[in-house]
């Protein structure tokens, strides 16, 4: 069944946008991350604009990040404290990242943008997921004794002034790194249509030293508000959110979570940590490719500001 | 995915409901007159004057009728009649973009702005053009995508370029790729040596706007008479609340799809709530 969507300005097929919706959602719950950054390219790959399919996308993360940040908030797994520290960078980091994306699509380098930033981030981040994961899989082989559960030791983060204590984290640290962590999120979230809950949970594990029982709640609070504020500065500034596909993917993404999250608790968490890294690293390279091989077509027009 | 028309499909009903139409517009035809100067009258209508775009849009027909109208003493002509329709949706402003290797990969790294092309062309006529008239006169009568004028921005100038410009093709290209520019010279079918009817292609991909038609009456190679009428693509219904909504109240409307997101989520939670 196919239906019109308002804003991309094009059909899709229903079932295949929810299944899409579903899988996404699988594996966002899987992990505990928004899966923005499977979402996004997933629709501008359908044929969604990819200005269309960054602005929607923040909508569909919202829906599945309040859903995960309900039910870790009935655990008291999360830290509302060190959420509210950095939201109050990531606030700041998507209204500048929205901003951009306005310009950069002005300029007419908005796809290259997200393109370079997917390569960059997912390949980094993917590579250094997967070779964690694999030294902690060889490592739980060697000697069966499992690894502290909280890195330990300082970093010189520590060291830096304006020092807030996180009672829920047991964390006492400079609200700098904080506000810078939760800025970048905001920033890269408007930017490239992701939650960045895959980046944001290992940063606060190994920069913050934040205890993994509340990382994954304290990361789905501040995805969820950096994302339902994106949607609406996206909405009001491009006016390029679909709300009808928007829709359509969290209807399919929440339930899709619940069942990711029941098959999530059935691994080991570094099994996980290395899929989850193979995942990410897969799509960044997707993107490289892309950009390293010559496009089969060479040219490609868009509309100009104003004349939708 | 269906790419099959809603309106005025080509069928045999639509065929059936085309001569009713035809038989009303042949006394149409014969009530109204034309210009005093030519010796045949052009009469055309098109089966719809509104395409509607709801949320089951996959695209559409419209169907154009036309019947050729001579004075009663006029003999008729030995080598009939070539019929060329030309739509034309809304003027757009469009970049196109060239790729090449920069630092190793692929980018945009030059562009040229067509202003003010129709975001939407359909060139259809009765039999190939280059039968109807020779090149130089299509070109004059821009009949045939490779003639029609698509001006760029060069510089602070605006001027078209020659036809193999890269650009140019490129664009042409890319509209026929996504069906927005059709050339079909046998779109046009004659019923009868002065009735005709073509199936004008509206792709679910066509913006709404007035899109007009333009017909031209050739007899000999040479321009007897023209017709021209219009229709209209809009939204309606839902999908016109969102997209007027959208751009109109863009921060409400972000702030209710904001909303719908943390409903969802919450309705969610409640549902498969396990505590």
């Amino acid at each position: 069944m196919d239906i019109y969507l308002p804003i991309a300005d094009l059909p899709v097929n229903v079932f295949l946008v929810f299944a899409m919706g579903i899988a996404v959602g699988f594996i966002s719950g899987m992990f505990g991350i928004g899966g923005g950054f499977l979402m996004t390219p997933l629709l501008i790959f359908i044929g969604v604009q990819p200005a269309v399919a960054v602005a929607t996308v923040s909508s569909h993360i919202a829906a599945s990040s309040f859903s995960g940040a309900l039910t870790y908030w009935r655990r008291r797994a999360l830290d509302l404290a060190l959420a509210f520290m950095l939201l109050i960078g990531g606030l700041i980091g998507t209204a500048l990242g929205v901003w951009l994306f306005g310009v950069l699509r002005a300029v007419g380098q908005l796809d290259l943008v997200i393109a370079l930033s997917y390569v960059i981030l997912l390949s980094s981040v993917g590579g250094l997921m997967v070779a964690e994961s694999l030294r902690a899989i060889v490592r739980a082989h060697r000697d069966k004794q499992a690894p502290a559960a909280r890195p330990g030791g300082h970093t010189w983060l520590h060291g830096l002034p304006l020092k807030v204590r996180f009672k829920q984290s047991r964390l006492y640290v400079s609200v700098i790194p904080v506000w810078a962590i939760g800025l970048s999120m905001g920033f890269l979230g408007a930017i490239m249509g992701i939650g960045g809950g895959f980046i944001l949970v290992p940063a606060l594990i190994y920069l913050l030293r934040v205890p993994t029982n509340v990382v994954i709640g304290t990361s789905m609070v501040l995805t969820l508000v950096t994302m339902a504020s994106a949607t609406v500065l996206h909405a009001a500034t491009n006016h390029l959110v679909d709300a009808l596909l928007a829709l359509i993917l969290m209807v399919g993404g929440v339930i899709g979570a619940q069942f990711g999250a029941q098959a999530g608790q059935k691994m080991r968490s570094e099994r996980l940590r290395l899929m989850l890294g193979l995942l990410v690293l897969a799509v960044g390279l997707r993107f490289a490719v892309n950009l390293f091989l010559p496009p089969g077509e060479m040219f490609s027009f868009r509309l100009m500001e104003g004349d939708r | 995915m269906s790419r099959r028309g809603r309106i005025g499909r080509a069928s045999p009903a639509g065929r059936g409901r085309g001569l009713v139409l035809l038989a009303c517009l042949a006394i149409l035809g014969s009530l109204s007159g034309g210009p005093a100067a030519a010796a045949e009258r052009l009469v055309t209508s098109l089966s719809t004057h509104r395409v509607l775009i709801n949320s089951v849009f996959t695209g559409a027909e419209v169907v154009l009728f036309g019947a050729v109208e001579r004075d009663a003493g006029e003999a008729p002509r030995r080598a009939g009649y070539d019929v060329i329709a030309t739509v034309t949706g809304p003027r757009q402003t469009l970049k196109t973009l060239r790729k090449d290797r920069m630092l190793g990969i692929w980018i945009n790294v030059d562009s040229r702005t067509f202003i003010d092309v129709p975001a939407y062309l359909a060139i259809l006529g009765t039999r190939p053009f280059d039968q109807v008239m020779p090149e130089e006169r299509l070109r004059r009568l821009q009949i045939g995508l490779g003639n029609v004028v698509l001006p760029q921005q060069i510089g602070p100038d605006i001027a078209d370029v020659v036809r193999d410009d890269p650009f140019r093709q490129a664009f042409l290209r890319l509209k026929t790729e996504r069906r927005l520019y059709v050339e079909d010279p046998t779109a046009v079918t004659l019923l009868s040596p002065t009735l005709f009817q073509a199936s004008i292609p509206v792709p679910a991909e066509a913006p709404v706007g007035i899109y007009e038609v333009d017909v031209k009456l050739f007899a000999d190679g040479a321009l007897v008479t023209r017709s021209t009428s219009a229709f209209e693509i809009t939204k309606v219904g839902f999908e016109r609340f969102v997209a007027t909504a959208a751009v109109d109240h863009g921060l409400v409307y972000g702030i209710v799809t904001a909303m719908m997101a943390l409903v969802t989520g919450w309705l969610a939670s409640i549902v498969f709530r396990r505590d």
